[in-house]
């Protein structure tokens, strides 16, 4: 394994989210505040605790995920789409790096800004409202599993969009809405019987659920499912960058 | 000593059919200059790309310094620095962050001394901590230079290093290559301007439509198809060259004023003394004359031009 290169380049991608710092950081947490200002303050104190737990709180793993989801796809895809679209890229296929350690130093990057990200906005919550992480490990690991998963998805973007448009297409319009009607600020058991039925085919509910267990001990469907089905995505996500890999795809001629 | 880049059978057909290069061989020694010369999509870039790993072979075999390009990568690229033909820079990135970065990714340990050095010897040592969109088009050129040797590559490659500089720095670079060489590294260039294959070639090649059509030392490539010319300055212009000079290859030039004889300069004579001779015996006489070598463009042209 070359590691210095995984470091130049994990090193090199970290400094790009410090030099654009209000892009990379303070949107996201600025944006997330308006969230709890909205629904947590406006129109949370008119809604009743959910399983329990005062709605203010409720929506944090949610806005988290939401946050993680968005953010580790546009800082992945971001990551290795630049350096294609500016021509920068021959220097990382002609230097001695494997592709497995090209993923590691750009997922690695990526993943490490939207925990970062996530749990900035942990602490900017906790000013909002008391939180309380019933297990803090399982909290952890759903958070570092989602940042990889979807990293190593916003990759994949990144090497198949062949223009800012398409960078944009499958964030905005796929995985936005599958967050907000994957139970982000409800629990999915409050809509009628059908639509709940439709809701666990959305992949968001398992990641939502999940991460809210860790923090209330309460979830939609069963933690190990959730576990199970972050797991399937992140084997999913490996198996598309595989044959990124294997076939040189958009990267080699 | 074995050859530091050695290619057998090399082709590249690409995904759309084209076929960019037809089973090249090929074999560079250490340290010396090589310049790859053929018209635009003859193949030249394919051929550095394949050996850089930017670019997949469809068939045969290349090795650097004993590492096969594909098997051995790491070995094989480790040992090549490139310099792309394209102004491809991290725009918003310090001069020193992306060489220092250069050569980490290259697997090399941080050592400040050496990307001093590099920045130093390309005259950007004032210009580290600028930002690069904020530079010259030649200094971002100097600086993917820099960034090309940061790794203290043994073999570079310049494609095209001198497209689009002003005169000045293609003078700095050409001083810089010699420069490298000096030091050992082995340097292959493309370029379209045949004045720098003549000026800084220890060998040439030249690549047309996938196919390396000749390699040849520069001074015995010159000599062999060379041609010389010598012009004869008349004292009176002539109208027809005289049929008593019919046995020399001579043409008439300048309405006239100038009588130019075009010979071999591998031919066991040059038939200028007869010529001469003749001359005096015509009654034509002559102020002044000059001979001129035909230069390495006109014989790349030639070479080109020639296949079908």
């Amino acid at each position: 394994m070359n590691w210095r290169a995984v470091q130049a380049i994990y090193l090199f991608e970290m400094a790009r989210a410090w030099r654009t710092v209000m892009q990379s950081i303070i949107s996201p947490v600025i944006s997330t505040s308006l969230y709890f200002v909205v629904f947590g303050a406006a129109i949370g104190s008119r809604i009743q605790q959910i399983d329990g737990v005062a709605y203010g709180a409720y929506i944090v793993p949610g806005l988290i995920m939401l946050t993680l989801l968005t953010q580790s796809i546009s800082n992945a895809s971001f990551g290795i789409y630049f350096p294609r679209f500016s021509g920068t890229i021959y220097e990382l296929l002609s230097a001695p790096v494997s592709f497995v350690e090209i993923v590691i130093a750009y997922v690695g990057a990526a993943a490490t800004k939207s925990i970062l990200i996530g749990l900035i906005m942990l602490a900017t919550a906790s000013l909002f409202v008391p939180i309380e992480i019933h297990h803090p490990i399982w909290m952890v690991s759903f958070l570092i599993l989602t940042a990889m998963t979807f990293s190593l998805f916003g990759f994949i973007i990144g090497i198949w969009a062949d223009g800012f448009e398409k960078l944009q297409l499958v964030p905005l319009l796929i995985v936005t809405p599958l967050t907000f009607l994957g139970g982000a600020f409800y629990s999915i058991d409050m809509l009628p019987p059908f639509w709940r039925g439709v809701s666990l085919f959305n992949p968001v509910v398992y990641l939502v659920s999940g991460f809210r267990w860790s923090f209330f001990g309460k979830s939609d469907v069963g933690v190990v499912v959730s576990l199970g089905m972050t797991l399937f995505f992140l084997a999913l996500c490996l198996t598309g960058v595989r044959y990124i890999f294997k076939s040189g795809y958009r990267l080699k001629a | 000593m074995p050859p530091i880049i050695s290619i057998s059978k090399l082709s590249k057909t690409y995904a759309t059919g084209h076929h960019a290069l037809k089973a090249i061989d090929l074999t560079i020694d250490r340290g010396e200059i090589f310049a790859l010369l053929g018209p635009n999509g003859a193949g030249k870039t394919t051929l550095i790309s394949i050996l850089c790993g930017i670019v997949t072979p469809s068939e045969g075999e290349a090795l650097v310094d004993g590492h096969d390009i594909v098997r051995d990568y790491r070995a094989a690229r480790s040992l090549i620095g490139l310099v792309p033909q394209e102004l491809t820079t991290d725009h918003f990135e310090s001069v020193w962050s992306t060489v220092t970065f250069s050569r980490g990714l290259f697997g090399k340990p941080k050592n400040p001394a050496v990307v001093e050095k590099v920045l130093r010897d390309l005259s950007l040592w004032d210009k580290k901590d600028a930002t690069i969109r904020t530079l010259s088009g030649g200094m971002k050129r100097r600086v993917l230079i820099a960034k090309a040797l940061a790794h203290e590559p043994r073999v570079l490659f310049l494609d095209e290093p001198t497209a689009g500089v002003d005169v000045e720095l293609r003078r700095d670079m050409w001083a810089l290559v010699r420069g490298l060489r000096e030091t050992g590294v082995t340097i292959i260039l493309t370029t379209h301007y045949i004045e720098e294959a003549e000026e800084m070639a220890d060998r040439i090649g030249v690549i047309s439509k996938g196919e390396l059509i000749l390699t040849e030392n520069k001074t015995d490539l010159m000599t062999k198809l060379g041609r010389k010319q010598l012009t004869l300055n008349l004292q009176e212009p002539l109208t027809a060259v005289p049929p008593q000079l019919a046995g020399h290859d001579l043409a008439l030039a300048k309405d006239g004023s100038e009588l130019v004889y075009t010979y071999d300069t591998q031919g066991d004579r040059t038939g200028i003394t007869g010529l001469l001779t003749d001359l005096a015996a015509a009654g034509i006489h002559f102020r002044d004359l000059q001979t001129k070598q035909s230069s390495l463009e006109e014989i790349f042209v030639g070479l080109v031009s020639d296949r079908p």
